[in-house]
């Protein structure tokens, strides 16, 4: 497929799947109630929409970040929540809930992003230490890193009795996704679209150090862009609605081999296809055990982990 | 003596061995030569089972390979692999005393030891035994492993490519190590080599391989010629004389 | 030296116990020391099956970075038994006498571990990198598994199976307290008869061979062997992510030794201290909510990092 088909195919799919998501629920609306019923319409204003806008932020942020994380260090196999950055989102907010829990929202949210960006400095710096000729110890030592720091988090929260918010933090649903309560998601939206405009320099880092100094790069500066766009957009998800594992690790990975790894070029279908994947998951996850749902974050465990299998075993792939 | 015949093994879709039929001679040094790729490493590992037939049939001595079974022919026949790494910290006599592991399965008796101190002592060991072998050179490691088999006190020593990583010295010291174990203990030794000089100095008996097929057999000096380099080996290097030996300089 | 320091470690271990069956007691101790002594027989129940399990699969797998929890072996039994309460009902399942749920849970666990680790094990001397990262992928697949179908059954029905996402050694699950000591007893007796195959195994399939044993029918056998304690321990107090490598690590630290005879006992008593000491001190003196696995998982994470980065620098 070339990028315009899939780029058209998949914008198609994302409005169909939002036309879905909008009406698809426990409280039962049609979209000729919407005409007749002011409720309806206030249903609609309140939960759905907020909540199918929240699953696109999510999906296309996240996808983004997951490749520009693979490009900083350099591995495939690597995404934000599983190498320490959503780990240090979670013991940022527990954090301020613990120390400062009077602070606003985006107080907390500053303090999350913080310690995601510590983190994921802390996940690069042992990264360098690794020898290039074993890949798959980078991301064998980002999934130990994240779960130490998760221990950790866990531990604290167990003796603090906030339990119930690490469940929240660490487990990506959509259902609690209301008006007035999920808007800082769109600085998510807003880090990822900016992100684009520095899209090539990922690409010319990705290709490491000596490379990027050679074209004029200042490798460092790109670095730290790039890590705090990651833990901007990390901290923000897992605030508004928690993690979702494996979309930033299989997302990418699937825009490569079908379209090749020419950021600018992939960087907006990357978007699209983890909008359109982390929706159709939310919508899955209504519709499966109706009218109870099932959280996005487990039903995307599940097939990201099956994808992320037949990654490691299926032979590179032939595109481009 | 080492009976195969008509062996043929596949992997995937390659042919590695094809139709092989072949008599190893009872005592003396057999070296298995051919190019990378010919096949001799797989037909070690076939002789001592370490990969399951897929056609044909292999005797050593009155036992059937495949159906022998495998602690039987431990006691018959010992093999040293090419990758010898192993995973834990041993000490030199821990390692020699698991030669004996055929006999005993774990609960070694006195002529067991006596047979571990006389290996340890007729290979030089003796001050090493205690030493954790990741301390050993390369040589030292090497010798530690011929003598584990040696321990293990069987008619057929197989051994795949025993020279890698062995400078010049601890190679002839090596190599004089088989031929004494061949003509003072009567010993049949199959070597995987890929040095033909060393093949040509010690072996008694040459064997060449070529895409998975034998193509000479014989004394090395009959065997070893500048035709047979060049069908074997695809090479035109030329073959010398010194003291009869066949010497190829390179 | 072994000897010394094997004794010295049961001494400790005795001086846990007692500790841990008479800090903080008062009041009626018929009551209590034979609730104690339950609770302090599973802790070393689960203790010895876990170290036992880990020292089998390092040997097995010739690498001393794997462990049957990192490889998905304890997340495998709570699908299993989920997928058993998805498919029976938790009312079902209650019908059924407790003891064949366990068994037919731990046959089902030794068939799907050598099905799938049967299979997994003959590639790992190739890419060992690949297999341990297949191995914790597993692990997350069949969690989130797990949590999927747990959200697909009634809530009602899922409270039949207690298991959680974190091993809790203050609620452990005595019914089973009989059936699992059998288990286990018997399944040591065989790995004990197993020691010097095992040190012989350990030496990897090419010298094993010549050596006279057969390293895939050792594998199998380790494979059931492993499954089995898995399973005990799992049903006992649940998954417990790195209890394992932390304990055969520091084993092999204390007491360093090729012979599994030793090698067996120094792992299963540290594995011992470490519960029952963790357990003493968390429950009885600095009384910390986190349950002891948490604990464990964060120093035991830290293990695995140093050993990975040590692994590859060699």
């Amino acid at each position: 497929m070339t990028r315009k088909a899939t780029g058209v195919f998949g914008l198609v799919a994302l409005l169909l799947l939002m036309g879905v998501s909008l009406f698809v629920g426990v409280m039962n609306v049609s979209p000729k109630d919407l005409w007749h019923d002011p409720e309806a319409m206030r249903l609609m204003g309140i939960s759905r929409l907020p909540r199918t806008l929240a699953a696109v932020i999510a999906g296309a942020s996240l996808a983004v970040t997951g490749t520009i994380m693979q490009m900083l260090v350099r591995n495939r196999f690597v995404e934000p929540s599983t190498a320490g950055t959503g780990q240090g989102a979670a013991a940022g907010i527990l954090i301020a809930t613990l120390f400062f829990p009077a602070v606003p929202l985006f107080a907390k949210m500053s303090l999350a992003a913080i310690c995601a960006l510590i983190s994921s400095f802390g996940f690069l710096a042992i990264v360098r230490r690794l020898p290039p000729t074993q890949p798959l110890l980078v991301p064998l030592v980002g999934m130990i890193y994240g779960g130490i720091l998760g221990a950790g988090v866990v531990f604290v929260a167990y003796q603090a009795d906030l339990l119930q918010y690490i469940d929240i933090w660490m487990n990506g649903e959509f259902s609690g996704v209301l008006k007035g309560r999920y808007e800082l998601i769109w600085v998510a939206a807003a880090v990822a679209a900016l992100s684009y405009l520095v899209a090539d320099q990922f690409a010319i880092v990705g290709m490491g150090r000596v490379a990027s100094i050679s074209l004029g790069l200042n490798y460092r500066q790109v670095i730290t862009i790039g890590l705090v766009a990651i833990s901007i957009v990390t901290a923000l998800t897992v605030v508004t609605v928690g993690m979702i594992p494996f979309v930033g690790l299989v997302v990418p990975n699937i825009t490569s081999r079908l379209l090749g790894d020419n950021l600018r070029r992939t960087l907006p279908i990357t978007a699209l296809l983890g909008a359109v994947l982390v929706l159709a998951s939310d919508i899955l996850g209504r519709v499966l055990r109706y009218p109870f749902e099932i959280p996005v974050g487990t039903v995307f465990g599940v097939i990201g982990a099956v994808v992320f299998l037949w990654l490691l075993y299926a032979r590179p792939g032939h595109a481009r | 003596m080492i009976r195969i015949s008509d062996l043929s093994y596949h992997h995937g879709r390659t042919q590695v061995l094809d139709q092989v039929s072949l008599t190893i001679p009872k005592g003396g040094i057999t070296a298995l030569v051919g190019a990378n790729g010919a096949g001799k490493s797989t037909l070690l590992s076939l002789i001592a089972r370490l990969t399951p037939l897929q056609t044909g049939s292999i005797h050593v001595g009155d036992l059937d390979v495949s159906r022998c079974p495998s602690d039987m022919l431990a006691r018959n026949l010992s093999i040293l692999p090419q990758n010898t790494e192993v995973a834990p910290r041993l000490t030199v006599r821990e390692l020699v005393s698991f030669g004996r592991y055929p006999y005993h399965k774990g609960q070694p008796t006195s002529e067991d030891h006596t047979k571990i101190d006389a290996a340890l002592q007729d290979f030089d060991l003796t001050p090493l035994a205690d030493r954790v072998l990741d301390t050993l050179s390369g040589g030292q490691k090497q010798r530690a492993y011929v003598a584990m088999t040696y321990a293990q006190d069987t008619d057929y020593i197989l051994l795949d490519e025993p020279l890698n990583n062995l400078d010049i010295a601890a190679s002839r010291s090596l190599m004089q190590t088989l031929r004494h174990l061949s003509q003072e203990k009567g010993r049949t030794i199959v070597v995987v080599m890929h040095d033909l000089n060393y093949a040509c100095a010690y072996a008694d008996h040459l064997v060449a391989l070529s895409n998975g097929k034998i193509r000479a057999e014989g004394h090395p000096s009959q065997v070893v010629t500048n035709g047979f380099l060049s069908s074997v080996f695809s090479t035109d290097a030329h073959v010398h004389h010194v003291d009869q030996v066949p010497v190829i300089l390179v | 030296m072994h000897a010394r320091r094997l004794i010295a470690m049961g001494a400790i271990l005795a001086l846990f116990a007692v500790l841990y069956m008479v800090l903080g007691a008062k009041g009626n101790w018929n009551f209590i020391l034979p609730f104690r002594a339950t609770k302090l027989a599973a802790l070393l129940l689960v203790a010895v099956a876990v170290s036992t399990a880990t020292v089998l699969f390092q040997t097995i797998t010739q690498n001393r970075i794997l462990t049957p929890s990192i490889m998905g072996f304890d997340a495998l039994y709570v699908l299993i038994l989920t997928v058993a309460v998805f498919v029976l009902g938790g009312q079902g399942l209650i019908r059924l006498p407790p003891l064949a749920v366990y068994g037919v849970n731990t046959v089902m666990l030794v068939l799907a571990s050598l099905l799938l680790f049967g299979t997994l094990l003959a590639g790992a001397r190739q890419d060992l990198m690949r297999m341990v990262l297949t191995g914790i992928i597993f692990g997350a697949l069949f969690r989130s598994l797990t949590a999927f179908l747990q959200r697909m059954i009634d809530p009602n029905e899922y409270a039949v199976v207690q298991v959680s996402s974190y091993a809790r050694f203050t609620q452990i699950n005595t019914d089973l307290l009989l059936i699992s000591t059998i288990l286990t007893l018997l399944t040591l007796g065989f790995v004990w008869r197993m020691r010097h195959r095992l040190d012989v195994l350990a030496l990897g399939p090419d010298m094993a061979t010549g050596l006279g044993e057969r390293p895939r029918r050792g594998q199998i056998e380790a494979l059931i062997l492993i499954a089995v304690l898995v399973s005990v321990s799992t049903a006992l107090v649940g998954p417990i992510a790195f209890l394992g490598l932390l304990v055969v690590s520091l084993a092999r630290l204390i007491t360093p030794t090729a012979q599994h005879a030793v090698l067996l006992t120094s792992a299963a008593l540290i594995s011992c201290i470490v519960l029952v000491g963790g357990q003493m001190v968390s429950e009885r003196v600095l009384f910390l909510a986190a349950p002891l696995s948490v604990v464990i998982d964060f120093i035991g994470g830290f293990v695995f990092l140093a050993l990975l980065l040590k692994g590859t620098r060699r």
